[in-house]
């Protein structure tokens, strides 16, 4: 491998992570750093948004400098290019989450009917409080029937096709912003629709007006915000459990060096919770032993990870820039993946060390990895023979090359809404009257990814300080969540950072500052307490002094979360400068003109420390608006 | 650094090979970029004037064609000059001061590969420094840099020869080596079926419509 080497301490923050690069050169692997470096310079097309292949005209792109072509073929300018590839960006992530909902939903009317005998309705409290706000009567029935009439409701989400608003939004959502965006037009009618129409009007010769365009962007996001990602929250939650405060480690130290180590890794909790469980199983326990571990460990990544580590306490070995990290140990037996984030690089790094990747999923494989197909049907079964190839592999570890850095961090997971409120009291008053007192400024939602753009967990880590030390409550998911977590934010000693007010309000409930509410289709969660904020205070959530940020995001599911947080009414920040540049018309929209309309915008900032300046003066200018103090 | 020092070998140039660009126009933009004032796309595209290349891709028949400056030895546009706006510098490069130029078009009508350009927004020509700022620092010019099929090559002239050379003797050597051997025929040989179609048969299809 001839190729630049990576400067390994300066891409990340999070110890271990440096070293972890130093041993990939050594021995002669690849990252998704040194990746980006070969990338280098990139497309300045591409990072514009300025570049059209939606017809084999094109590709086409506009001139940023004026010399060149100011239109594509079809006469398409840069503002109609910019603003479709950004719904088309929309509507991919909207399809990712919604489709992982669809998962879900499947699995809890398979559970209804009796079919899927591995799985039970664990959390009925929330299944007859979801039955309630969809308007199902529960009296007198079965939990199995009231389980069914809700799934029937919430498949028709998808697909129905009558011109009534998604129910779930309807039942969820705030009045007062519900009428604002019936007045836009924007009320999302069924999920698979919108994402749909997303793609037709993207096609060629379709819309070509950059507004008309971003607002149907606006009506997919909250098509996933306000009820794909929010059934597949309310489902899982039924499923499994509603997380509750619990206590574990996270960063690559919680690999073991003599047990047999899995990784489960990607976004679904349904195959996840089972391999977590069925490799606690005396059966599973004592196979590996007979093969000379001293039993099994399972470790999670990414989104899984927050879903088994908010559910059970599953210790997480970190986010989405480790997972060739945790193969380069040494130490893994088996990557266990279901879809979305995964690098398809994990084959190639495995080829280089003894790791097995195991694909369960027919919508995501990769060349090169094992596939056993996952059956909600057979699911012990499945779950026991994924494990078992772990298991089997444990013989083929080289020792010599083995290496675990020895770094973990405490951290405290699992603060759902449900949760949050029974650390409150039972009710929101208390957090009410601290931010009316200005005890507490505000509260800001950190979401999002990792992104080789950005020091690697710089971004979410500095924000989140900087934002407590002002006394604002940091909520997150996804691999923020894991990154705070790796920093020790996550743990109620974290309070120590916060300024006076937070870190009294912390130590009176016994809570950190920053509150992981679980995987990226859970900032869910995050609307459900803005809702019940607004709505307490009888205002709408763009009063609310709130914000959001996605500090080294990367993906398509975030642009669809900002977007659908944006229309929520949050001023939303991001720290990674999105494909739109190009178009100064759709840029301007983005990131002002919206504002108007939906009370939240855009905000594109690098550098956390001004970001956390700024985010703090909107916050600010919110409670004065308001009446509060200051 | 090599400077020009009158060795022809020492001389820094840039190799320009058609056959390799897909006529992407990343160059354009890396130029542009380099030569704006924030030296970063983001801030690049905000600026007033508007920042411009100092090279552009040009269509020539089935190629696409990279086309900068030569930095001429002897350079046309130099001697046309009438008020010293354009110059040489120790590297060799041929460069040229704005402020001094008066906009008479001189060197335009004098260069043999149609370089120089007037700029309107400028009031005044501008024209490809070979980056020698950045070739000052040790760097590639950004063109060079931004080329993802390495169309285009950046090093002294001794260099570049040496990396042809290699490269024509490997093609001229290619239709031996695919036989098996160079110097032995094959035992039996099968008859290889022709492709259906061939990537040249489709610009063929293409040709008698004139684009370019
Ligand atoms: S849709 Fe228009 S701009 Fe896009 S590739 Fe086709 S012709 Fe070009
Ligand atoms: S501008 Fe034209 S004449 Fe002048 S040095 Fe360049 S190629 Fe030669
Ligand atoms: S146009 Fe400018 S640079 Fe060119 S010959 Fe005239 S004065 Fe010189
Ligand atoms: S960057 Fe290279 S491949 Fe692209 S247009 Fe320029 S010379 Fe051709």
């Amino acid at each position: 491998m001839a190729g630049k080497k990576v400067p390994s301490k300066q891409v990340s923050i999070t110890p271990g992570v440096g070293k972890l690069i130093e041993k990939a050169e050594d021995d002669r692997v690849k990252t998704a750093w040194h990746r980006f470096l070969e990338q280098q310079p990139q497309c300045g097309f591409g990072l514009l948004g300025v570049c059209c292949k939606n017809c084999t005209m094109g590709p086409c792109r506009i001139d940023p400098f004026g010399v060149g072509p100011t239109k594509g073929v079809c006469g398409a300018d840069a503002d109609t290019i910019v603003a479709r590839n950004i719904v088309r960006m929309i509507a991919a992530g909207a399809a990712g989450h919604s489709d992982h909902s669809r998962d879900v939903v499947h699995v809890f009317k398979g559970v209804a009917e009796g079919k899927f005998r591995d799985y039970k309705l664990t959390d009925v409290e929330k299944l007859k409080e979801l039955a309630k706000i969809l308007g199902v009567e529960t009296e007198g029935k079965s939990e199995n029937e009231i389980a069914l009439e809700v799934a029937h409701i919430l498949e028709m989400e998808f697909g129905k096709q009558d011109e009534e608003p998604v129910r779930l939004l309807a039942a969820t959502a705030p009045k007062k912003r519900i009428k604002i965006w019936e007045k836009l037009g924007v009320l999302p009618r069924a999920i698979d629709r919108e994402i749909c129409l997303s793609m037709h009007r993207t096609h060629i010769g379709c819309d070509a007006d950059p507004a008309s365009l971003l607002l149907h962007g606006v009506r997919t996001a909250l098509a996933d915000g306000w009820c794909g990602s929010m059934m597949a929250t309310y489902l899982s939650d039924i499923l499994f459990g509603t997380p509750k405060p619990i206590k574990s480690l996270a960063n690559l130290g919680v690999l073991k060096e003599d047990m047999v180590n899995i990784i489960v890794h990607g976004h679904n909790p349904i195959l996840s919770m089972k391999i977590a469980e069925v490799a606690q199983s005396e059966e599973m326990q004592k196979l590996a032993e007979q093969y000379g571990a001293k039993g099994i460990n399972v470790a999670g990544m990414c989104c899984t990870g927050n879903e088994v580590l908010s559910r059970m306490g599953v210790q997480v070995a970190g986010n989405f820039l480790m997972q060739e990290l945790a193969i380069i140990t040494g130490a893994v037996e088996a990557v266990i993946v279901d879809y979305q984030c995964l690098m398809p690089s994990l084959v190639d790094v495995a080829s280089c060390y003894h790791t097995k990747i195991i694909t369960t999923e027919p919508k995501a494989r990769i060349p090169g990895a094992i596939h056993v197909e996952f059956d909600p049907e057979k699911a012990d079964e499945i779950a026991k023979e994924i494990i078992k190839i772990a298991i089997e592999n444990y013989k083929n570890r080289v020792p010599a090359k083995v290496y675990i850095p020895e770094h973990k961090m405490e951290l405290v997971a699992g603060f759902s809404v449900e949760a949050i409120l029974e650390a409150l009291g039972g009710t929101l008053e208390p957090l009410i009257k601290a931010l009316k007192d200005g005890t507490i400024k505000g509260i800001v939602g950190i979401v999002g990814c990792n992104n080789p753009r950005v020091k690697q967990n710089y971004g979410h880590v500095t924000l989140a300080k900087e934002l407590i030390k002002r006394d604002i409550l940091v909520v997150g998911t996804g691999c923020w969540g894991i990154a705070a977590a790796m920093h020790g934010l996550l743990t109620p000693e974290a309070a120590e950072m916060a300024g006076p007010g937070l870190k009294a309000v912390c130590e009176a409930l016994g809570i950190p500052p920053c509150l992981h509410m679980g995987s990226c289709v859970d900032c869910s969660r995050i609307l459900l307490v803005l809702s019940a904020l607004a709505n307490a205070l009888n205002v709408d959530i763009s009063d609310l002094p709130v914000a959001g940020s996605a500090p080294e995001w990367m993906s398509e599911k975030a642009v669809a979360i900002g977007t659908y947080f944006v229309a929520s009414g949050v001023f939303t920040h991001l720290g990674v400068i999105p494909p739109v540049l190009g178009s100064q018309k759709v840029t301007k929209l983005l990131t002002d003109d919206i504002e108007d309309l939906l009370g939240g915008k855009f905000y594109v900032e690098t550098d956390p420390v001004k970001a956390a300046e700024t985010i703090y003066n909107v916050i600010i200018e919110k409670r004065k608006k308001l009446g509060w103090p200051v | 650094m090599p400077t020009f020092s009158g060795s022809n070998m020492e001389k820094l140039t840039i190799y320009i090979n058609p056959e390799k660009c897909t006529g992407c126009r990343a160059c354009e933009i890396a130029c542009a970029v380099e030569h704006s004032m924030s030296k970063n796309l983001f801030g690049a595209i905000f600026e007033k004037p508007t920042p411009k290349p100092r090279l552009q891709v040009v269509v020539a028949d089935f190629f696409n064609v990279p086309m900068r400056c030569q930095h001429c030895e002897d350079a046309p546009c130099m001697e046309a000059c009438p008020t010293g706006a354009i110059s040489r510098t120790k590297e060799g490069f041929v460069v040229l001061n704005a402020n001094k130029c008066i906009g008479c078009l001189m060197c335009v009508m004098a260069c043999p590969f149609g370089h120089p350009k007037f700029e309107p927004e400028y009031k005044a020509v501008i024209k490809c420094d070979s980056c020698v700022d950045r070739v000052r620092e040790g760097k590639e010019p950004a063109c060079v840099e931004a080329c993802p099929t390495r169309a285009l090559k950046f090093g002294t002239l001794g260099e570049i020869l040496e990396e042809v050379r290699k490269e024509k003797a490997e093609s001229l050597i290619s239709g031996l080596k695919s036989q098996g051997m160079v110097y032995m025929k094959p035992v039996s040989e099968s008859k290889k079926k022709e492709d259906l179609v061939r990537p040249m048969d489709l610009y063929l299809a293409y040709s008698n419509v004139v684009w370019y």
